[in-house]
């Protein structure tokens, strides 16, 4: 895929979020804040970090990408069709009966995903297991695994279970995304299940840990590019990111971690996030 | 059918003896010379789950995942996505008893041909007690869609299991014992996935069994010739998917069935019995097993007494039962 600089990737980012907001509305369910928060995130994945054909997906030198949480598969759905693994008119089938889009992914359904997530806290795991797979037994080295998690599912004891596996396996193929956006669905993490310091608990698991601001384009993949070159440990970038983002009403507020009250409010969460359109410019991005 | 061999020394007091669990250990180390894909995965009983022969074997396809049951079959799932066969071992209470939405989920849901091989299950551990006895994976298992669910007989057959399970393709439950019991297949003995098997010929009812508990069948039917009851023995290594025609054209011929089971009644192999039958062939059906209730302690010998799971208990009730159970005859 041809490379697209820091505004195309901007811009993709917000074509994702219109997509997710036209998916939730034809679906009348569904995640809001977490797909929109990372949806900087699987733009930098889909259109500059992994290493994938679309038109392949089953391409046997393929980076591996892994969702934990299954209800932020909105923004996974979108930035595939973005990428062209399906045609972006089947978004709008998410949730309905007979769809490749189930409410949560499953591998089987859709050519390109890798696996079946929804019940919280497995997916570092697989990723895990794929990633020693690779270093340990296969002996691959231009192969990457990239999982990406919420921080609520952090409460989870799988993560941590994984979290020790991989720091004693020292995977440095493993490169894990925190979407540390402090929501989820009964309030502030900090109030429902504190995870702070949660730098300092990764980095005693035996991880290289990176902060970041997770809607600059710029720092997730400078983030990503680190943990590539980090051979001898695994890598988590914890990115601070807006639940909600580029919907200002929706933003911050965990009351959005579902769906809305009414379609009417994916209508004008849609003419907030065209209003963008060809004016993105990251805070302090250096373009 | 009529073929089957039976170990000839079968009711001997000297009869050889032997866990299953060493027939799987066995077969694993067999399975990892016949394809390089075969990976083990194990939480922190390597030796008593009887992986420790493929470790040695190959170490590099060997994982210690620590006593981190969740982790065992998510890490197997992920290296199965990778291309690999994993089996992950544990005892039975703690894989599948702890990490069944995992295994659900990221395995069945997600078509992964993990093996989750069981150790330890039913009375027969013996002085651990109750917390270690597991007697519910049968019935957590099979209700999984796509699961294939296996309980060998012996350690002979649980080593051909092995081998054969490692090529199937699927998501797979392996039940294991850890006491040693009798070995009445012998290495000609057929055994396929799927198959179930008729040990001895009989007319006036079926006694189907999975597991160790075949065994104790073998011993019932022995007892019950003795009482004029002529009873046909029939060997359900699968539970999952089950021998249909087998076990229908058995219950066809006698009109009645008995099932015999080291876990619970409800849900276990007797459930699966009697929901085939009550679906295709509505006959008496007698279920022995864990009766709603949990094990304890003890020597695994008195353990099977205490429980009534012993052949000549199981021909004693059989008796009684006959005679006031009429016999299904097709209209």
């Amino acid at each position: 895929m041809g490379q697209l600089t820091i505004p195309q990737l901007e811009q993709k980012a917000n074509d994702i979020r219109k997509d997710i907001m036209r998916m939730l509305e034809a679906a009348g369910s569904g995640h809001s804040a977490g797909p929109l928060g990372l949806s900087d995130i699987f733009a930098a994945l889909y259109f500059n970090i992994l290493n994938i054909r679309p038109e392949e997906p089953d391409w046997a030198d393929r980076d591996i990408i892994l969702l934990s949480n299954g209800h932020c598969v909105p923004v996974q759905y979108a930035s595939m069709a973005e990428a062209g693994f399906f045609d972006i008119d089947e978004l709008l089938t998410l949730r309905k009966l007979g769809t490749r889009l189930q409410g949560h992914p499953e591998r089987e359904r859709l050519p390109g995903l890798e696996n079946t997530s929804g019940p919280l806290g497995s997916g570092l795991s697989q990723a895990a297991g794929y990633a020693y797979t690779l270093q340990h037994i296969d002996d691959v080295s231009h192969r990457f695994v990239y999982v990406v998690m919420g921080d609520g599912e952090l409460n989870e004891g799988n993560i941590w279970e994984a979290a020790m596996f991989a720091g004693k396996n020292k995977l440095g193929k493993l490169i894990a995304f925190v979407d540390r956006n402090n929501i989820q669905i009964d309030g502030s993490t900090e109030d429902v299940m504190p995870l702070e310091d949660l730098k300092g608990k990764w980095e005693s698991f035996g991880w290289h840990v990176i902060e970041i601001d997770g809607h600059s384009m710029e720092s997730i993949i400078d983030a990503a590019s680190q943990g590539r070159a980090i051979s001898n440990r695994p890598t988590v970038i914890i990115a601070h990111t807006i639940p909600g983002k580029g919907v200002d009403f929706m933003e911050y507020d965990y009351h959005w971690h579902g769906y809305g009250k009414s379609p009417d409010d994916y209508k004008k969460a849609l003419e907030k996030l065209r209003t963008l359109d060809g004016k993105i410019s990251h805070e302090g991005a250096g373009v | 059918m009529s073929t089957y061999s039976l170990n000839p020394h079968l009711f001997d007091d000297d009869v050889e003896q032997e866990p299953n669990r060493a027939g799987f250990g066995r077969g694993l180390k067999a399975a990892g010379e016949a394809n390089e894909a075969v990976v083990a995965l194990c939480a922190d009983l390597t030796e008593s789950t009887q992986m420790h022969l493929f470790r040695d074997a190959f170490p590099k396809r060997f994982i210690e995942i620590g006593v981190a049951e969740q982790n065992l079959v998510t890490v197997a799932s992920g290296m199965a996505r990778a291309g690999k066969i994993p089996f992950t071992s544990s005892y039975a209470a703690f894989s599948p008893g702890r990490n069944w939405e995992q295994i659900r989920t990221t395995i069945t849901l997600n078509n992964q041909p993990v093996k989750i091989v069981g150790s330890h299950a039913g009375v027969s551990v013996g002085p651990d007690g109750a917390t270690h006895q597991m007697l519910e994976d049968i019935a957590l298992m099979r209700v999984l869609p796509r699961m294939v669910v296996v309980a060998p007989g012996d350690s002979v057959e649980a080593e051909k299991a092995t081998k054969l399970i490692a090529e199937n393709g699927q998501p797979t439950y392996i039940r294991l014992a850890r006491e040693k019991t009798a070995i009445f297949s012998t290495a000609e003995s057929p055994f396929e996935i799927g198959k179930a098997y008729i040990l001895r010929e009989g007319s006036d009812v079926s006694l189907m069994g999975t597991g160790t508990m075949t065994y104790q069948l073998l011993v019932a039917a022995e007892a019950l010739a003795k009482q004029g009851i002529n009873a046909e023995v029939v060997h359900v290594p699968t539970i999952k998917p089950l021998d249909e025609e087998t076990i229908l054209t058995s219950a066809k011929k006698t009109g009645r069935v008995v099932t015999a089971e080291e876990a619970q009644i409800a849900g276990g192999f007797g459930g699966a019995i009697t929901e085939l039958l009550s679906d295709k062939l509505p006959m008496p059906v007698k279920r022995f097993g864990m009766q709603d209730r949990f094990g304890e302690s003890g020597d695994p010998k008195e353990l099977l007494k205490h429980f009534g799971l012993t052949g000549v208990q199981i021909a004693e009730q059989i008796t009684v039962w006959a005679q006031t159970t009429p016999r299904y005859h097709q209209e």
